[in-house]
C-alpha cells in the first residue's frame, strides 16, 4: 500500500491509537490486565508474521517454534542467573539464525509446499523442547521465570511489566515501521506481487526473502520471551502447530500485509473470546462463527472497517487523470 | 568488442532444443530486431541472456564479462534491462512505486538500502519518464488499474528506469492499437538516437522492417539469417520458416 | 512373529479408515485447491448423526447408514460448497483457510454445547469374533475394516479412472484453465468433490467410532493424521493419500506396541520431517514441475 496518498493526519492516527492502547489497560484490574499484556506479546509476534507473509508473501507455519526460541531462551539462561534482557536477546538471535535457516527452502519452493516445510520446523522444536530434559524440562516444562529487574527496581509487578513490555513492543513497532517503509519493505512487497519481474528488476530473491524470515522470525522471538515472565512458566505445549495457525489467523483476520494489521489481529483474537465469555459455554461456538462470517465477507482483514472509516479509497479507485493533448491517450 | 555477444547458446527442455547454436553481438547503440514464427525460441534466448533460464550449452558476454547462468537479479545489476511478452508489473503498487522499485537496486548495497531512505533523486526522474510516456497522471493508480495500453507504457518506463545499457523488448507492441504503436516506436527512436540500445523482439513486420537496422531470424531453435530489413525480406530460407514448405 | 502379523492387520485396519479421510482431503485440494482444516470434524459430525439415526432413533442399520451419508453430503458437501468454499475461492487460498479452520471450531464446539461433551460408546460393526489362522490370531472386526475401506476406496479409483465425470476431475486437478476451456464445468465439479468428500468422511466415520469412540475433540488428532498422511504419502495423487494413511496407520499401531514413553507419537511425525526434508512431494507423490 502506498503511504503517499495518505494526508499527514491520518499517518498519525495509527500511532494516537497505539498510544491509547498502551496507557489504557494501566487503569485495569488484574485479570483485564493480563488479556491486554497477552494483547501485546501476540502484536509483536503478529508483526513478525506479518513481514515474512503479508509483506514479503512467503507463507511461515514456523513462527510458534521461533516464538518458543525467545521462551526458552528467557526461562533457561534466567535459570542460570542472567537477567531477562539477555534472554531476550538471545533468543531473538538463535531465532533470527533459524529464521534464515528455514528461509532456504523458501528460495526453493513456494505456497503449499513451503507451509509443510515450515510446519516441519515447528514440529521438529517441539520435539526437541519435549525431549531434550535436561535443557527444557521435557514435558513439564520451566516454571519461576522471573521478572525482569534493573538494579533495586523491580518489573514484578504485574503493572510495572506491562510497562516494561510496552517498552520492547514500542520498539518492535517503531522498527518494523521504519524497515517497512524503507526500500526493503518495497522490495519485499514487490516479490509478493511478481517474484519474476523483481527479480529481473535486481531484486535479490536470496537476501529478501531470507531477512523476511530473519527479521521476522526475531519478532516472534522477542515476543516470546517477554511471553516467558508474563505467565512465569512455559511448557512445549505452547509452541505447537496450533500456535503457529494461531498467528496464521491473527494476522490474516486483521489485514494481511498492512500495517495495522497485526493490531487489529491480536485485539480480535484475544479481546473477542473475552467479550463473550460472557455467554458460558456458548462463546467458542460464536467465535467459529465470527471467524467463519470474518473471512466470507471481509476477506482482506478487519483493516476493511480501518479503510472504510478512514474514508480512504483504494488509490486506483479514482479515475486516472488524462494525458496532455498531443500524448498518446490509451490504447 | 561487442557490447552482448551471445555464442553458440543452446537451451534444451528435457530432450527438446529449444535453442540451437544461436549466435548474434548487439553493438553499442544498435537498434536489433529478433523475428521468427512462433516457438522459434526468441524469449528463451531472452530468458537465457537475462538469467531467467540458465543455458544448457554456449556463452553470454557482456562487457566482455562472461555472464553466463548468472541469476536475474545480477544480470540487471550489470545493465540489461527486459520486458515481458505477458506484462509483469507489480499490481497493487502505485505506478511510480512501480518506477521506484525498478530504480532501486542497480545501484548501493542490501544495507544501504536499509538505512538511507532518500531514493537518489530516483523519484524526480521516475516522473520525468512518466511525464515523457504520457502516464504522468496516473502515479498514484494501482498498476492493476491501469488500462492494457497503460500498462504497456508502464512496463516500458520501467525497464528505462534503471539507466540500462541495453534494453531488451519481448513484444513491445503485442495487443497494442495503432496510434499506441506509433508512439512507443516514436519513443524507441528517441532514445535509441540518445545511444540507448535496443534488441526487440517483434511479430509486426511492418515495425521491424522500418525500425530495425539489423535483424535476425530464429527458427525452431536455430539462426536461419541476419542482415539488414532488406535483406532478411528476400532471403528464401526466411520466407520457407514462415511460410513452409 | 505372530504379533507382529496381528499388529500390522491392525495398522492397515487403522491405517485404511486414515486413508479414507486423507483422500477425500488430497481430492478437495486437487480439485479446488482447498485445504480443509475442518476434515477431522467431517467425520466428528456423522459420526454423531450415526449415533442419533442408529441409536438413538433404532433405526435399522442401512436406513440409519443411509441418513447419515445424507446429511453428511447436504451438509458438509452441498452446504460447505454452496456457502463457504463459492465465496471464497476467489478471495485466496489463506482466507479458505482460515474459513476452514472456524468450520472445525464450529463444528467442534457446537457438538460439545449443544450435544454433550461427553464420549458416547459406538457399537462395533463387525463382530468381534477372532479368527484363527493357525498360531495367528486376528480379529474379524480388523479384517472386515479393510475389506470394507478397500471395496469403497475400490469403487472410488473406478469411478475416477474408468468415468467421464471422473476424468473430468482428473483434467480439473491437473490444469483447471485447460478443462474450462474444454467445456468442463469446473464449479460442478468442485461441488461434485465435496459431496464425495462428504460420502468417504462418512463412512470412515461409521468404521472409526467403535475405535475412538464418539466425542467433539477427535477431530482434532483425525484431522492432523489425514494432513500427515497427505504429506507423507504425496498431497498430488490419490495413491499417495491411500499409501500415506496406511503407512501412518502402521507406524502408529507399531510404535504403540514396540516403543513406550513420549517417543510414541513422534514416529510419525519424524517420519513427516523426514519426508519434508528428502522428497517435499511425497514418498509417492509426483514432482510437481514448476513452470519456467
Amino acid at each position: 500500500m502506498t503511504d503517499a496518498a495518505r494526508p499527514r493526519l491520518r499517518r498519525f492516527l495509527p500511532v494516537g491509537v497505539l498510544v491509547l492502547l498502551a496507557l489504557l489497560p494501566l487503569g485495569f484490574e488484574q485479570y483485564k490486565l493480563y488479556v491486554a499484556s497477552l494483547t501485546l506479546v501476540y502484536l509483536v509476534m503478529a508483526i513478525g508474521l506479518n513481514l515474512t507473509l503479508g509483506y514479503a508473501g512467503q507463507i511461515s507455519l514456523a513462527h510458534g517454534a521461533f516464538m518458543a526460541f525467545g521462551s526458552y531462551g528467557v526461562a533457561i539462561l534466567g535459570q542460570r542467573g542472567w537477567p531477562v534482557e539477555v534472554g531476550l536477546a538471545v533468543g531473538a538471535i538463535v531465532a533470527f539464525a533459524c529464521g534464515i535457516l528455514v528461509g532456504f527452502p523458501a528460495l526453493k519452493v513456494k505456497h503449499h509446499f513451503l507451509a509443510m516445510v515450515t510446519l516441519g520446523f515447528n514440529i521438529m522444536v517441539f520435539l526437541v523442547l519435549r525431549n531434550w530434559e535436561s535443557l527444557t524440562g521435557g514435558s513439564f516444562g520451566i516454571s519461576g521465570i522471573a521478572r525482569p529487574r534493573w538494579g533495586l527496581f523491580s518489573f514484578g509487578s504485574d503493572r510495572a511489566y506491562y510497562v516494561y513490555m510496552v517498552g520492547w513492543a514500542t520498539l518492535v513497532v517503531g522498527s518494523a515501521y521504519w524497515i517497512l517503509t524503507s526500500r526493503w519493505g518495497r522490495a519485499f512487497r514487490a516479490i509478493r506481487e511478481n517474484e519474476m519481474r523483481a527479480e529481473a528488476l535486481g531484486v535479490s530473491l536470496r537476501n529478501y526473502k531470507l531477512m523476511a524470515f530473519a527479521i521476522g522470525a526475531a519478532y516472534a522471538g522477542i515476543g516470546g520471551a517477554l511471553f516467558a515472565p508474563l505467565l512465569g512458566y512455559i511448557d512445549p505445549g505452547a509452541y505447537t502447530l496450533d500456535r503457529s495457525i494461531q498467528f496464521l489467523m491473527m494476522v490474516v483476520m486483521g489485514g494481511l500485509g498492512r500495517f495495522a494489521g497485526p493490531f487489529l489481529g491480536a485485539i480480535l483474537v484475544t479481546v473477542l473470546p473475552e467479550v463473550l465469555r460472557a455467554s458460558e459455554g456458548l462463546y467458542l461456538v460464536i467465535y467459529a462463527l465470527a471467524v467463519i462470517l470474518m473471512m466470507l465477507f471481509m476477506p482482506k482483514g478487519l483493516v476493511g472497517i480501518w479503510d472504510w472509516a478512514a474514508g480512504r479509497r483504494d488509490a486506483g479507485a479514482q479515475p486516472p487523470v488524462p494525458a496532455p493533448p498531443g500524448r498518446l491517450r490509451t490504447g | 568488442m561487442a557490447l552482448l555477444e551471445v555464442r553458440d547458446l543452446t537451451k534444451h527442455f528435457f530432450r527438446l532444443p529449444a535453442l540451437s547454436a544461436v549466435s548474434l553481438s548487439v553493438e553499442h547503440g544498435d537498434l536489433l530486431g529478433v523475428i521468427g514464427p512462433n516457438g522459434s525460441g526468441k524469449t528463451t534466448l531472452f530468458n537465457c541472456v537475462t538469467g531467467v533460464l540458465s543455458p544448457s550449452a554456449g556463452q553470454v558476454r557482456f562487457k566482455g564479462e562472461n555472464i553466463t547462468g548468472l541469476s536475474a537479479d545480477l544480470v540487471h545489476r550489470r545493465g540489461i534491462a527486459r520486458t515481458f511478452q505477458l506484462i509483469q508489473l507489480f499490481p497493487e503498487m502505485s505506478v511510480l512505486e512501480n518506477m521506484l522499485l525498478a530504480a532501486q537496486e542497480r545501484e548501493g548495497t542490501l544495507l544501504g538500502r536499509l538505512f538511507r531512505r532518500e531514493d537518489g533523486g530516483a523519484a524526480d526522474r521516475a516522473m520525468e519518464l512518466l511525464e515523457y510516456l504520457g502516464i504522468a497522471g496516473l502515479r498514484d493508480t494501482f498498476a492493476s488499474n491501469l488500462s492494457y495500453g497503460q500498462q504497456k507504457l508502464l512496463d516500458f518506463g520501467m525497464a528505462l528506469m534503471s539507466r540500462p545499457e541495453v534494453i531488451l523488448l519481448d513484444e513491445p507492441l503485442a495487443g497494442v492499437n495503432p496510434t499506441m504503436i506509433k508512439s512507443l516506436v516514436g519513443h524507441i527512436q528517441a532514445l535509441n538516437a540518445e545511444g540507448h540500445t535496443f534488441v526487440v523482439i517483434e511479430h509486426n513486420m511492418e515495425v521491424v522492417m522500418s525500425l530495425c537496422r539489423r535483424i535476425v531470424v530464429l527458427s525452431q531453435g536455430e539462426r536461419i539469417a541476419e542482415g539488414t530489413p532488406a535483406e532478411v525480406a528476400d532471403n528464401p530460407l526466411v520466407l520457407d520458416a514462415y511460410f513452409g514448405r | 512373529m505372530t504379533d507382529f502379523l496381528q499388529l500390522m492387520v491392525a495398522g492397515v485396519s487403522i491405517g485404511a479408515i486414515y486413508a479414507m479421510v486423507a483422500i477425500g482431503f488430497v481430492l478437495l485440494w486437487q480439485t479446488s485447491n482447498t485445504i480443509n482444516f475442518a476434515q477431522g470434524e467431517f467425520v466428528v459430525l456423522p459420526a454423531f448423526a450415526m449415533v442419533l439415526f442408529w441409536m438413538t432413533l433404532r433405526l435399522p442399520f442401512a436406513l440409519a447408514l443411509l441418513a447419515t451419508v445424507l446429511v453428511s453430503t447436504l451438509l458438509l458437501g452441498f452446504g460447505v460448497r454452496k456457502l463457504l468454499v463459492a465465496r471464497l475461492l476467489q478471495a485466496g487460498v489463506l482466507p479458505l483457510v482460515i474459513a476452514t479452520i472456524g468450520l472445525s471450531l464450529l463444528i467442534r464446539y457446537s457438538l460439545q454445547q449443544f450435544w454433550t461433551p461427553l464420549a458416547l460408546p459406538f457399537p462395533a460393526l463387525f463382530p468381534r469374533a477372532p479368527l484363527r489362522l493357525g498360531a495367528v490370531v486376528l480379529a474379524w472386526e480388523e479384517l472386515l475394516n479393510v475389506a470394507f475401506a478397500g471395496a469403497v476406496i475400490g469403487a472410488l479409483q473406478l469411478f475416477i479412472t474408468r468415468t467421464k465425470l471422473g476424468w473430468a476431475m482428473q483434467a480439473v486437478a491437473q490444469n483447471r484453465t485447460l478443462a474450462t476451456v474444454l467445456g468442463i464445468d469446473v464449479g460442478r465439479l468442485i461441488t461434485i468433490t465435496f459431496v464425495l468428500n462428504a460420502a468417504l468422511t462418512a463412512v470412515a466415520a461409521i468404521l472409526i467410532a467403535p475405535v475412538y469412540l464418539v466425542k467433539y475433540d477427535i477431530g482434532i488428532g483425525l484431522g492432523l493424521k489425514a494432513f500427515y498422511a497427505a504429506i507423507i504419502g504425496g498431497f498430488n495423487q490419490m495413491r499417495g493419500a491411500l499409501l500415506g494413511g496406511l503407512l501412518v496407520g502402521i507406524v502408529e499401531t507399531l510404535s504403540a506396541a514396540y516403543v513406550s514413553g513420549p517417543f510414541r507419537d513422534a514416529a510419525v511425525l519424524v517420519i513427516l520431517i523426514a519426508v519434508l526434508l528428502w522428497k517435499p512431494e511425497g514418498l509417492w507423490g509426483a514432482k510437481e514441475e514448476w513452470a519456467s
